[in-house]
């Protein structure tokens, strides 16, 4: 049986974490910024998975499982974030938040 | 094998690229889910099948409904589909598609350098996961069980919301 | 008792810190008691210490702290009593409390009475510290703070702003002098290691020969010093112009005290001087000009001040003229007593201006013989003496000893005693003159009372010091008392005459008792008999007259050759080239600082797109290197 080679793993992650990165950057509205970093993280926790199954190890799946209780925590107080400045600011919109400019 | 994961890798990158053009936020969740769901497939053909399992459990099934829990709750309406259409206009990509493809093409050519392996077929199951993780991976264990007691904590603390007391002489003011 | 020493300039002190902290919540009668009662009691004190010094004349040394103390340089903060510091306490402690008495008076109606009251004490102070020091660097500080008060005093009626310019031209002018002064104590130190005078004269006449080099070159620099202090050649521009101030502070510093600090040093460092014959000539020569030059000038001026600020700057070359031949305790001796009458003059002078409603033409008075009696009498007594009227004066004895010395001198020259007499003969006429257009004639400006008693019973003091201050110093013919020489050998040396000229004292004498009478009567011809004759000549040598009354050109020639080219500069430099430079770095700064600012939007989508802009840089740089 064939198996796969590193390197499309390797690109695909590539790919999803390239999509990732466009989406945070043309993306005004805080959720889907949100989203976006969540799209990054799982590309990147796909490469740790494609390494740890090349050196047949647990560790990649390991470091996923890290990943992925940050990724959980990150998303619960950056909604909450997101709740506090909808409320005061009354708008989804990531530009209305540069009070700190200058 | 790896055919299921070509094809599971084409459907992740066709998601996420849905994801990224969708106007309205359900949709761009909804894809979102399927791509989880490929990106698990895909771990599944690498041999992680218990990593495969927490992604859907975890990734889609909590994460991507805790975000649709909160945009119900910001009770959002139509306006905000309109208001988005508004944003994500086609000059919007150009900046961003320059950068990343140049990205992209730094992160190929590092990849086509490195050495090339095999994936393994051999799968490795639960019990290998568990014992690497309660073995050397402890301290990440509890660092990490930390982490989410923070996370509770402070989504609790920044989430809330005091009522405004205003006195009623002033209300009038207000409106 | 002379323990007691640090008392006599520390009184003065705390009167004026009094005065300067709590000044104006004092009443008038208890500033002027603190004012008046510090130098009183400093007055005291000295007359105290001065029975002990005359039983016993040692000098005496107090070690008051150490001031500074480096490797290769120590300096103390030490008092030395001689005979000569001795002379100046006494007449600055008791010149100076009869001028601040009869300030009590003078300045009634001032509001910066108290102010007025903190400058004098300071002034006394500074002076006092510096007769007193034992060391020149002890000096210097004396010197700078009597420059310093003189500055403050001139500009007290700040508000004039003629008074604030004299105030600058008497400070900076004395600066030159200052920094000459400063180099030559650079220079004494570097020769000798030391700065304390005791031990300079002794080092310096054991290391160096008559007319060595560094001893002629460094008695220069401190006669430069002396020159800008004193008022003498080139540095004499500054004193007329420092009428401005109140008249008290033109008879304390003015003409009995600051303006004979030049005269002080050159005394105490005779030794240096007596190394340097050059020197010492000059010296003499600076005098002698300076008398003529000043006498002609006063026979021009028609402001009373004026008058007697020439006059001093002619009578301080007098002191320096015996300094140059050698005479030291002549020229000491003429100061005294011109601090006497030139101080008793300045006070007449200003009790007359006072009562006449700040009038300083004396052509706009005249006829105040009969209103104003009491100072009638002292004036003439003063004049008299200035005059060296014959006999009955102090200034008889004094200036005739000068004259004597001139010609019969160890140094003296027909040359130098020509000079003097003919600056006698200008100074009995010019005196005169200001006497009998002041107080004879018509009243041309009506006064309305006579002074108070504050301002007149010092006055009378004054007048009886004139008088009988002469008789300590007799010469040979008056029965040779030779009280004051005596006092002052230790520290000066006596001068030798030329035996050949000895026995004809009396004939000069004569002479000169007969150039002042004569001096008297052309000026009572001139002003009294036939008052027209001097506006015909004044028409008939316009251009004399004209350089007369300007002090020669000197304030002319300085401001030609020194002030336009500074001013020009000056305004070459209006926009402060070297500020905009800084300026410059500041501006920039700022524009840099505007530019980075804009890079914090505060737009998320902005510093993510940085974080990617950083990302691909470092990857690049990775993949090259």
């Amino acid at each position: 049986m064939k198996t796969i080679p590193i390197e499309a793993g390797l690109l695909l992650a590539g790919i999803l974490f390239v999509l990732g990165l466009i989406s945070v950057l043309i993306r005004r509205n805080i959720i889907f910024m949100l989203i976006s970093v969540e799209i990054m993280l799982n590309a990147a926790g796909l490469a740790f998975i494609v390494a740890g199954s090349r050196w047949a190890q647990a560790d990649g799946q390991v470091m996923f499982i890290f990943i992925l209780t940050m990724a959980a925590a990150e998303v619960s107080v950056g909604l909450a974030l997101i709740l506090q400045i909808y409320h005061q600011l009354k708008t989804l919109d990531g530009d209305a938040a540069n009070k700190m400019n200058g | 094998m790896e055919l299921t994961f070509y094809i599971a890798s084409g459907i992740a990158i066709v998601a996420t690229i849905m994801v990224i053009t969708r106007y309205n936020l359900i949709h761009a969740l909804l894809y979102l889910v399927v791509s989880f769901l490929a990106v698990a497939l895909v771990f599944f053909v690498l041999g992680a099948p218990f990593v495969a399992a927490l992604e859907v459990i975890v990734y889609a099934g909590a994460i991507v409904v805790l975000i649709i829990f909160v945009i119900m709750m910001l009770n959002l309406k139509e306006e905000a589909v309109e208001e988005e259409r508004h944003w994500l206009t086609r000059d919007v990509f150009i900046g961003p598609a320059i950068l990343s493809v140049l990205l992209l093409a730094e992160l190929v050519y590092i990849i086509i350098q490195g050495d090339t392996g095999q994936i393994a077929t051999k799968a490795i199951d639960a019990k290998a996961v568990g014992l690497s993780l309660y073995g050397p991976y402890v301290i990440g264990v509890e660092l990490s069980g930390i982490l989410l007691m923070a996370g509770i904590v402070g989504a609790y603390h920044l989430g809330r919301q005091k009522k405004k007391v205003v006195h009623r002489f002033l209300e009038h003011a207000e409106e | 008792m002379k323990e007691l020493l640090w008392l006599i300039p520390a009184l003065p002190l705390a009167g004026a810190l009094t005065l300067i902290l709590a000044g104006d919540k004092l009443s008038r009668a208890t500033a002027g008691l603190v004012g008046c009662g510090s130098v009183g009691l400093s007055a005291i004190i000295t007359l105290l210490i001065g029975f002990d010094f005359l039983s016993s004349p040692q000098p005496y040394h107090q070690l008051l702290w150490s001031w500074m103390a480096v490797e290769g340089f120590h300096t103390e903060f030490a008092f030395h009593l001689d005979a000569l510091s001795m002379v100046f306490l006494f007449v600055i402690t008791f010149v100076g409390t009869l001028i601040h008495i009869y300030s009590t008076g003078f300045m009634v109606d001032d509001d910066g009475f108290a102010r007025f009251f903190a400058y004098l004490n300071l002034f006394v102070c500074a002076m006092l510290i510096l007769v007193l020091a034992d060391n020149l660097l002890l000096m210097y500080l004396g010197w700078e703070g009597v420059g310093l008060c003189s500055y403050l005093l001139i500009g007290f009626w700040y508000q004039e702003e003629k008074n604030g310019y004299a105030a600058r031209k008497a400070f900076i002018v004395t600066r030159v002098g200052d920094t000459s002064m400063a180099i030559g104590l650079f220079m004494l130190f570097q020769a000798f290691g030391t700065l304390n005078i005791q031990e300079l004269m002794t080092h310096a006449s054991q290391t160096w020969q008559v007319g060595a080099h560094a001893a002629v070159v460094i008695a220069f620099l401190l006669l430069g010093g002396a020159v800008g202090k004193s008022a003498q050649l080139p540095l004499q521009t500054w004193l007329p112009d420092a009428m401005a101030g109140p008249s008290p502070v033109s008879a304390l510093i003015h003409a009995a005290t600051m303006v004979t600090a030049g005269v002080y040093l050159i005394a105490r460092t005779h030794v240096i001087f007596e190394l340097a014959p050059d020197a010492q000539m000059a010296v003499g020569i600076v005098g002698a000009v300076t008398l003529l030059l000043a006498g002609c000038s006063a026979l021009t001026q028609y402001d009373l001040k004026r008058v007697l600020a020439y006059s001093t700057i002619s009578q301080i070359g007098y002191m320096f003229l015996a300094l140059g031949i050698g005479a030291w305790s002549a020229g000491i001796f003429h100061f005294m007593i011109h601090a006497f009458f030139k101080a008793l003059l300045f006070l007449g002078a200003g009790a007359v201006i006072m009562l006449l409603h700040h009038e300083h033409d004396m052509f706009k008075m005249g006829g105040l013989r009969k209103k104003l009696p009491v100072i009638y009498w002292t004036f003439l007594i003063g004049s008299a003496s200035l005059a060296a009227i014959p006999f009955v004066t102090a200034g008889f004895y004094s200036k005739d000893q000068i004259l004597w010395l001139a010609l019969a001198g160890e140094k003296g020259n027909p040359v130098f005693y020509a000079a003097a007499l003919a600056g006698a003969f200008i100074t009995s006429v010019y005196t005169f003159r200001m006497v009998f257009v002041t107080f004879f004639g018509h009243e041309h400006t009506h006064v309305g009372h006579d002074a108070g008693r504050s301002m007149t019973v010092p006055l009378i003091i004054l007048a009886i010091l004139s008088t009988i201050a002469g008789f300590i110093e007799l010469p040979h013919t008056f029965g040779h008392v030779t009280l004051f020489s005596d006092f002052l050998n230790p520290v000066l040396p006596t001068v030798a005459l030329k035996p050949e000229l000895e026995h004809l004292e009396v004939l000069f004498q004569a002479i000169a008792a007969v150039v002042a009478l004569s001096g008297v009567y052309i000026a009572y011809f001139f002003y009294v008999k036939q008052p027209e004759l001097p506006t015909v000549i004044k028409k008939a040598v316009p251009g004399l007259h004209h350089l007369w009354y300007n002090g020669w050109g000197f304030d002319a020639l300085y401001n030609t050759l020194l002030v336009r080219p500074y001013v020009f500069l000056s305004t070459l430099n209006k926009n402060d080239v070297i500020d905009k430079v800084y300026g410059g770095m500041v501006t920039f700064t700022q524009y840099c600082n505007g530019v980075l600012v804009r890079t914090q939007s505060g737009m998320m989508r902005w510093y993510v797109m940085g974080i990617v802009i950083g990302a691909i840089l470092m990857l690049t740089l990775g993949l090259m290197l």
